[in-house]
């Protein structure tokens, strides 16, 4: 390491020329030495670990079609459902634009899960990537907020009950919530003021917010190093060199490796895009074609499919306050995962049967309670709901108890390529 | 020379500038955090409605909107004020204990006149509208409905009075607006002068 930067600062001080002249000013073989070439990723990844490049791509995707989309979006109560309905139709190539925005928020939330699922399998949030985990559950919960904050912008009916029951669960904490509600929309419902506001959380706030986060999230991961489908630590078998022995260049391997992932992503995105950018109802709801009506509420109201299994945790307790506690619980639970997990090894691959019976039960938990949160709440339901809820809170809870007592497998000293 | 400096001042120094700092900070955090309220033009727009109720027929439900809610003004008939006693075993709170009425309406029919109710037709689980339900005994609601709002978001039931049934997600009856009688046939909705 030391020898590599002392190489280049001699070489920087030598160099001539334009580039010569620039990076007398710029640290700009300090960057690419920490971050991209110099940065040593295992050699044994697999193909779980192109979600975190994917979720750039979806983030850059987003930033790119949303500026465009606010020079024809008006964040007005009366402009607001015409201007999204004129841009699908009036602007060149708006609808272009438009589904590869709202496309891009489904697909950022599919790219996030399985990346988590990945961080979930391997153990990639044990010490010492903690705190890459909690940037990354930063993320999570942020990009949920853009996500919520975004969806209203259309102003359809789904938008505006969605909103209106999702700001509605701040009054359910005590003494303050009615107070909190009224100082969130501005107003005393969902108004022009509480459009007007989520419009400029969504496009300045949360997008600041976010960029920092990730740059948080990959400087946090670039400091300790990636974690593999082993969950060997790469930095304990090091090279003459100083290098690990196990690990491979971010540039050119790594990057060589995601530019197929990100063709075969742009097509599957383009696919949707194409031919079913509303998915059935799942990335954009049928009621959300018809404008937002403050006194007709629909027959039934449901998040989008990435929020549904969070809502099926709230409807599933039968008490207001008990509901929000319970969803902000199921989320927070998350962020705890390095310190519930006391297995002596932090890949599947080595943890034994209570850990993956536990995993499977999570899985089906949440994709469950994620099928329910789009159905009524209506008794079997209801009651289904509430089993899957308790499962999801048992995988967390009682991790601590179940991952100590596992047969785990030995860990080899160094990476493998099987699996 | 750094034998000379005197650590302990620089450290109030530090921590002194830093407290002066953070209270300045808060100070200027109060106008845009107070930017956040309703504004004054908001305020006005709330202001309270004017309801004719000439018109409203036995058993008609009205709806205006007052701050963006629907306000319900239902004429009730005899028989829906003797269908609300007959539920009162299977409603949550039925003497109205809960702060959801102003204390003129905390009465039996939760009204001012038995015969008209005022309520915010907003559900107190998460603010989606009930739908008027008033048949008795329909085959998705069960025999002992006896006419009500059925929310459709989360199904809760609230019977004639507004008044939420036990076992279902809402935890409050329906909300009574402030209001008052300005003549017989005129209510004026979100404001009472603190009496009835």
């Amino acid at each position: 390491m030391m020898a590599g930067a002392k190489q280049q600062s001699v070489g920087r001080a030598e160099q001539g020329g334009v580039v010569g002249w620039f990076k007398k000013r710029f640290p700009w073989d300090q960057l690419m030495e920490d971050h991209v070439t110099g940065y040593y990723a295992p050699k044994n990844f697999n193909w779980f670990y192109v979600f975190g490049s994917l979720a750039l791509l979806v983030l850059i995707n987003q930033i790119v079609t949303g500026i465009f989309l606010t020079m024809s979006y008006k964040p007005s109560a009366e402009e607001a459902f015409a201007s999204v309905e004129y841009i699908m139709r009036d602007v060149d190539w708006g609808w272009l634009i438009r589904y590869m925005h709202s496309t891009g928020a489904s697909m950022f939330f599919v790219v996030v899960y399985i990346h988590m699922f990945r961080g979930l399998l391997y153990g990639s949030y044990r010490k010492p990537r903690e705190l890459v985990w909690i940037f990354g559950m930063l993320i999570y919960v942020c990009l949920a907020a853009e996500a919520f904050f975004g969806y209203l912008l259309p102003w359809g009916q789904m938008s505006y009950w969605g909103a209106q029951v999702i700001v509605s669960l701040f009054g359910a904490i005590p003494w303050i919530g009615e107070a909190l509600v009224e100082w969130i929309r501005g107003d005393y419902f969902i108004s022009d003021i509480t459009l007007n506001r989520f419009f400029a959380l969504h496009v300045i706030a949360l997008p600041l917010v976010l960029v920092g986060l990730v740059v948080a999230h990959i400087l946090a991961l670039h400091e300790v190093g990636s974690n593999n489908p082993d969950g060997v630590e790469i930095k304990e078998k090091k090279g003459p060199d100083g290098r690990p022995l196990d690990g491979i260049p971010f540039h050119p391997y790594h990057t060589t490796k995601d530019i197929p992932a990100w063709v075969v992503f742009a097509f599957v995105f383009s696919v949707i895009v194409f031919f079913a950018p509303e998915m059935g109802g799942y990335f954009l709801e049928h009621a959300n074609f018809e404008a937002a009506d403050p006194l007709k509420t629909p027959e039934h109201i449901a998040p989008v499919w990435y929020f549904t299994p969070f809502y099926a945790i709230l409807r599933a307790v039968p008490d207001k306050l008990g509901g929000v506690i319970m969803m902000g619980a199921a989320m927070f639970l998350l962020f705890l995962l390095p310190w519930l997990d006391r297995s002596p090894v932090k890949s599947i691959r080595y943890k034994g049967p209570l850990f993956k019976l536990a995993i499977v039960v999570f899985t089906v938990s949440f994709i469950m309670l994620g099928y329910l949160g789009t159905q009524p709440a209506t008794g079997t339901y209801t009651l289904l709901s509430r089993i899957f809820t308790v499962l999801y809170f048992a995988f967390f809870l009682l991790m601590p108890i179940y991952s100590r007592i596992d047969r785990t497998k030995p860990v080899p000293e160094r990476v493998t390529y099987h699996g | 020379m750094s034998d000379d400096v005197d650590l302990s001042r620089r450290h109030f120094l530090g921590v002194a500038t830093g407290v002066t700092g953070a209270v300045g900070v808060a100070f200027a955090a109060v106008p845009f955090l107070a930017s956040w309220k309703p504004s004054a033009r908001a305020q006005a727009l709330g202001a309270p409605v004017e309801v004719d109720i000439s018109k409203l027929e036995d058993g008609a439900l009205l709806k205006v909107e007052w701050r963006g809610k629907p306000v319900w003004v239902l004429k009730r008939t005899d028989t829906m004020l003797e269908h609300i006693e007959a539920v009162d075993d299977l409603v949550r709170d039925p003497n109205s204990e809960q702060p959801q009425q102003p204390p003129y309406a905390k009465n039996e029919f939760r009204s001012i006149r038995p015969e008209v109710l005022v309520v915010i037709g907003s559900c107190t689980h998460l603010g989606c509208s009930p739908l008027p339900r008033f048949e008795v005994a329909p085959a998705d609601l069960g025999p002992q409905w006896k006419g009500g709002f059925y929310c459709p978001c989360h199904g809760s039931k609230f019977d004639l009075a507004g008044r939420v049934w036990e076992g279902v997600p809402a935890p409050l009856n329906l909300l009574v607006p402030p209001h008052r009688y300005l003549n017989d046939t005129t209510i004026l909705v979100g404001a009472d002068s603190g009496t009835a």
